[in-house]
C-alpha cells in the first residue's frame, strides 16, 4: 500500500498545482503522523473526510473507457454518488494485481475484485454508522453517499463516518447487488477524461515535461534483427537544438533541446548497418516460403475424429487458400517513453498497456529491484497490442537516460512507427471442408502457415470454431522471415475471422444455403449466438431484398464471452472497391457496464477492423518495410464511415470484453457482401491491393 | 537563431528558433502548449490542426517563419472554459476515445463551423479529413451537426 499511497500524493501534488482543492490534508508527511481520518479499505477506493471518493483505476485507458467502467463498478457497490468519485490512474504496483491491460479483459477480471471492494467498503462505513447510533446494521442503509437509519430518519455522510469506518475489519465476503438493485451500471455515465480530451488538458506520454530534459530519436536498423557498425554525425551535430549522440542497443540516439531537432539530427546521421540474414526477405519470397511450408508436417493444433476419412466420404469438398498480410498498428500517438535514471532508481512515463512489464524490463536493464522502478501510467493515443506486450518503445528510453544521466523523452517518428514496429502476422492457410448429402460441414481441415508467436497471436479463433463439426483438423506450420510480431487488436481472431467466416460463407453457397440459415442450423444450440445472429439480421432487412446497387454480407463470432453478428451493406465502386454503407452490429456482452462504452467500442473495432480489410498491409522489400506513413499506409476517413448501428442484446451472464469481440465479424461480413455483388470471393485482404 | 514574435491565443511570444522549424514543435516544445499534437508529421493526419487566422491549419507543416503577423490559436486558447460551442457538442455525444486526436479534430470542426455555421454532410466530409484510429467518426459527424444547431 505504500506505493499507493505515493502515488495518492504525487496525484495531489499535480492537483495542487492546477488549483484544486483536494489536498488538504495531504500535503503531511505520511511517516510517523496521523493522516487525517480517511477511510481507505484497499488499493481501489478512499473516502476523505469531505466525502470525495477517490477511486484508482490500475489498468490503462487508450481509449477503450476502463477509466470510466472500472470506478463505476466500486461506485456501485459502494453506493457512492458518482458527483463526487474522482479518478486515479495507478502506477505500476503488485496491489493491483496484473496491470496488463490487454484481452479485452479489465472489466472482465475485475468484475469480482472491484464490486468486493466497493462492497466490503459499503459494509464497513454502514457499520461505523450503527456504531455511531447504536443500532443494529441491518437497520440500515447507503444510498449515494450516505448512510441512513429509516426509522429514525438519522443519515451521515460518507465524509462523516471514515475515522470510525478505519478501525473496523474489512468483510471478507460483503453482500454483492443484483442486477435489479444497479443504478449506475447500465446507465450512460459520461467519460470521466471527455473534457481534459476535448481541451488539450488530458496529458499523453508525448506531452510529459520534467524538469532539465532533452528529446531524443533514434535511427534504427531498417532491417529487422541489424546492428550499427558505425556512424558519423557531423552534419547532425551542425543542426541547432543538437546537442549530441549516444550509440544504444536498437541504434542511434540523436540528443536534442527539441523534438523537431531530435527529428532533423536522425535525419542527418550517416550510419553503417550490418543487415544481419534478414535482408534477404520480400513479400513475395515470404509468400513463397509460406506455400512452401505448407506441405510441411506441422504441430497439430486440435485435431477430433477422422478428417481424411471424412473428407473421403463427403459427399461434396471444398478447397480454399487465404492470405492474412502484416499489419501495423499505427496508434494516433507515435511510440514514446520518457525516463529517468539517477543512483539506483529511475523514474518512468509512459503511455503503456503494459506498466509492469516496463517496470520488470528497465529494472533488469539496470541492475536494480523492481521496487526501484516508479513508472507512471499517462493517457494512450491508443494502444491496439503495440502498448501491450512490447516494452521496446520505454527499454530505449531508459538505456538513454542512464547513459545520459538526465531526463529524456524517446519519440518515435510516424516513418519509425511503421517501420521499425513490431507487426501483426501474416498467415497463408490451407483450407478444405467435407459436406454431407445435405450440405452439412462433416469435415474441416486448416493448415496454418505462420511465424513464431504464442498460440493466441497465431492459431486463436481458428482452433475452436462455434460451429460444431464432428471431424476437424488445425495444423500450425511454423516459417518465421525475422520479422517482429506482436498482439495487434483482436489478436487471432483478426486474421482468423475473417479466414473462418469466409470459408463457412462458402460452405453455405456450396450447400446452396441462405448464409444467415447455413448458420443459423449450425448454432442452434447455443442461444446467445442465436439471438446475436436473429437480431443483427432482423435490423438490417436480411429477408428483404437490399437498396438497389447494394450487397449484404454475414459474419458471426464469438470473442471469450462475448458474441456478435455483424451485417455489412456495400456497394462496388468503380475501382472495384467496397464502399461500405451501413453495418448492423448485434452484440451480447453480459451485464453492461456503460452501453455508451459498448457501442463505441463496436464502432471502433468496425472502423480498424474496416481499414484492415480495405487497405492494410506491411509490404516487405530487401528486409525493409515498404510504407512509411499514411501517405502510404492509408486510413480510414470519416467521408468513408459506414452508419454503424449497434444493437446491445440484454443478458445477466458475467460481462464479457468489449475492446475487440467486434472486430473479426468485419472482414468476412465485407467480404462476403463482396462475393454476393460480384460472384468472387476474396480470399486475400487487403482488397485494395488485389483481393 | 532568428527571432520571430507570434501571437498564440491572445499573447505575443517571442521566439529564437530556425525558421524552417514547423509552427507544431515551436508551440509543443518552445511554448509548451502539448494540447497541439504530433501524428504524422506530413500533413496527412491533422493532429497537429490549429487556427492561423482563422483557418484550419496543419502546424506540422507549417514553417514559423510563415506564420508572419496572423494569429495563431490553439486548442487551449479556444474556449477559456472549454465552453465553445464544438468542445459543448463533443462532450455531449462522448466523442473521444483515446483522444490522441481530438484537439486536431475539434480546430477543423470549429473552423468548419465558423465558415459554414450549417454544414451539410458533404461539407463535413470534405472538412474533417483528419484520422481517427479509434473510429469515432460517426460521432464526430453527429457532433458537428449538434455544434451547429442541427441536433
Amino acid at each position: 500500500m505504500a506505493r499507493a499511497t505515493q502515488t495518492r500524493r504525487e496525484f495531489l501534488e499535480t492537483t495542487a498545482a492546477i488549483g484544486t482543492s483536494l489536498v488538504i490534508g495531504f500535503q503531511l508527511p505520511a511517516a510517523g503522523r496521523r493522516r487525517v481520518a480517511s477511510f481507505k479499505p484497499n488499493a481501489w477506493l478512499e473516502v476523505q473526510p469531505d466525502g470525495t471518493v477517490n477511486i484508482w483505476t490500475g489498468r490503462s485507458e487508450m481509449g477503450q473507457g476502463v477509466r470510466t467502467a472500472m470506478p463505476m463498478i466500486v461506485a456501485e457497490e459502494l453506493d457512492a454518488d458518482w458527483q463526487t468519485v474522482h479518478v486515479i490512474q495507478a502506477d505500476a504496483d503488485p496491489a493491483y494485481g496484473d496491470q496488463m491491460t490487454v484481452g479485452s479483459r479489465s472489466v472482465q477480471t475485475g468484475w469480482d475484485p472491484l464490486r468486493h471492494a466497493g462492497a466490503a467498503a459499503r459494509e464497513m462505513l454502514i457499520s461505523a454508522a450503527a456504531l455511531t447510533w447504536g443500532v443494529p446494521p441491518a437497520e440500515c442503509h447507503a444510498e449515494r453517499g450516505v448512510v441512513r437509519h429509516a426509522s429514525s430518519g438519522r443519515s451521515l455522510g460518507y465524509g462523516q463516518l471514515t475515522e470510525r469506518a478505519a478501525t473496523l475489519s474489512v468483510p471478507a465476503n460483503p453482500r454483492l447487488k443484483s442486477p435489479a438493485e444497479y443504478r449506475i451500471l447500465g446507465t450512460h455515465v459520461p467519460r470521466v477524461d471527455t473534457p481534459a480530451k476535448v481541451t488539450g488538458r488530458a496529458q499523453y506520454g508525448i506531452d510529459v515535461r520534467v524538469p532539465g530534459m532533452v528529446f531524443a530519436a533514434v535511427a534504427r536498423c531498417p532491417v529487422f534483427g541489424g546492428h550499427v557498425t558505425s556512424f558519423d554525425w557531423a552534419a547532425a551535430r551542425t543542426l541547432p537544438g543538437v546537442t549530441g549522440v549516444q550509440q544504444i542497443s536498437r541504434g542511434v540516439a540523436v540528443v536534442a533541446d527539441n523534438t523537431w531537432a531530435a527529428f532533423q539530427g536522425k535525419r542527418a546521421l550517416r550510419v553503417q548497418w550490418d543487415e544481419g540474414t534478414n535482408a534477404r526477405w520480400s513479400s513475395q519470397s515470404i509468400h513463397d516460403a509460406f506455400v512452401a511450408a505448407a506441405s510441411r508436417p506441422g504441430e497439430a493444433v486440435r485435431t477430433t475424429g477422422d478428417v481424411t476419412a471424412a473428407l473421403g466420404g463427403a459427399a461434396h469438398t471444398l478447397d480454399a487458400i487465404y492470405d492474412a498480410p502484416y499489419l501495423a498498428h499505427a496508434c494516433m500517438e507515435p511510440m514514446n517513453c520518457t525516463a529517468q535514471v539517477t543512483a539506483g532508481k529511475a523514474e518512468i512515463w509512459a503511455p503503456t498497456q503494459n506498466p509492469q512489464g516496463i517496470q520488470r524490463e528497465a529494472a533488469r536493464l539496470l541492475g536494480i529491484g523492481p521496487e526501484a522502478v516508479t513508472v507512471h501510467v499517462t493517457y494512450m493515443g491508443g494502444g491496439f497490442g503495440r502498448r501491450g506486450g512490447p516494452t521496446d518503445y520505454a527499454t530505449e528510453a531508459v538505456e538513454l537516460a542512464q547513459k545520459l544521466g538526465k531526463p529524456v523523452q524517446v519519440v518515435w517518428t510516424r516513418e519509425d512507427d511503421i517501420q521499425n514496429g513490431v507487426f501483426r502476422p501474416a498467415t497463408y492457410n490451407v483450407l478444405r471442408a467435407g459436406l454431407d448429402a445435405a450440405g452439412r460441414p462433416v469435415a474441416w481441415s486448416h493448415t496454418l502457415v505462420g511465424p513464431d508467436g504464442p498460440s493466441f497471436m497465431i492459431t486463436r479463433g481458428a482452433d475452436e470454431l462455434i460451429y460444431s463439426i464432428p471431424n476437424f483438423r488445425l495444423t500450425r506450420v511454423k516459417e518465421d522471415p525475422g520479422i517482429p510480431v506482436a498482439p495487434w487488436r483482436g489478436v487471432g481472431p483478426s486474421q482468423n475471422g475473417f479466414i473462418v467466416e469466409s470459408f463457412v460463407d462458402e460452405l453455405a453457397h456450396a450447400a446452396g444455403k441462405d448464409p444467415y440459415d447455413y448458420r443459423r442450423t449450425l448454432v442452434a444450440s447455443q442461444p446467445r449466438l442465436v439471438a446475436v445472429l436473429d437480431r443483427a439480421a432482423e435490423r438490417a432487412g436480411w429477408r428483404s431484398p437490399p437498396p438497389a446497387g447494394r450487397h449484404r454480407g454475414l459474419a458471426l463470432w464469438q470473442f471469450g464471452d462475448t458474441y456478435v453478428a455483424e451485417v455489412a451493406e456495400v456497394s462496388v465502386q468503380p475501382d472495384g472497391l467496397p464502399r461500405v454503407h451501413r453495418v448492423v452490429c448485434a452484440i451480447d456482452c453480459g451485464i453492461v457496464i456503460n452501453p455508451d462504452t459498448v457501442e463505441a467500442q463496436c464502432q471502433s473495432n468496425i472502423v480498424y477492423g474496416l481499414t484492415a480489410t480495405l487497405y492494410g498491409e506491411i509490404g516487405i522489400d530487401r528486409g525493409r518495410v515498404v510504407q512509411s506513413n499514411f501517405n502510404d499506409y492509408p486510413m480510414l476517413r470519416l467521408a468513408q464511415m459506414p452508419e454503424v448501428e449497434v444493437i446491445i442484446v440484454p443478458s445477466d451472464a458475467a460481462p464479457g470484453g468489449i475492446g475487440e469481440a467486434a472486430l473479426p465479424a468485419i472482414a468476412p461480413a465485407v467480404c462476403n457482401a463482396m462475393f454476393a455483388a460480384t460472384g468472387t470471393r476474396i480470399r486475400r485482404l487487403p482488397i485494395a491491393h488485389g483481393g | 537563431m532568428p527571432e520571430f514574435t507570434l501571437s498564440v491565443n491572445g499573447q505575443s511570444h517571442t521566439v529564437n528558433v530556425p525558421g524552417d522549424m514547423p509552427l507544431l514543435w515551436v508551440l509543443r516544445d518552445t511554448l509548451g502548449l502539448t494540447g497541439t499534437k504530433y501524428g504524422c508529421g506530413i500533413a496527412q493526419c491533422g493532429a497537429c490542426t490549429v487556427h492561423l487566422a482563422g483557418a484550419a491549419t496543419r502546424s506540422c507543416v507549417t514553417p514559423v517563419a510563415a506564420v508572419g503577423a496572423r494569429p495563431v490559436t490553439t486548442i487551449e486558447g479556444l474556449s477559456p472554459d472549454g465552453g465553445h460551442p464544438v468542445q459543448r457538442a463533443w462532450i455531449a455525444e462522448d466523442v473521444p476515445q483515446c483522444g490522441y486526436c481530438q484537439s486536431g479534430q475539434v480546430m477543423t470542426a470549429a473552423a468548419l463551423l465558423a465558415a459554414h455555421p450549417h454544414p451539410g454532410d458533404a461539407d463535413i466530409d470534405a472538412a474533417m479529413t483528419n484520422i481517427c484510429r479509434c473510429g469515432t467518426y460517426q460521432r464526430i459527424r453527429r457532433a458537428v451537426h449538434r455544434a451547429a444547431g442541427g441536433v
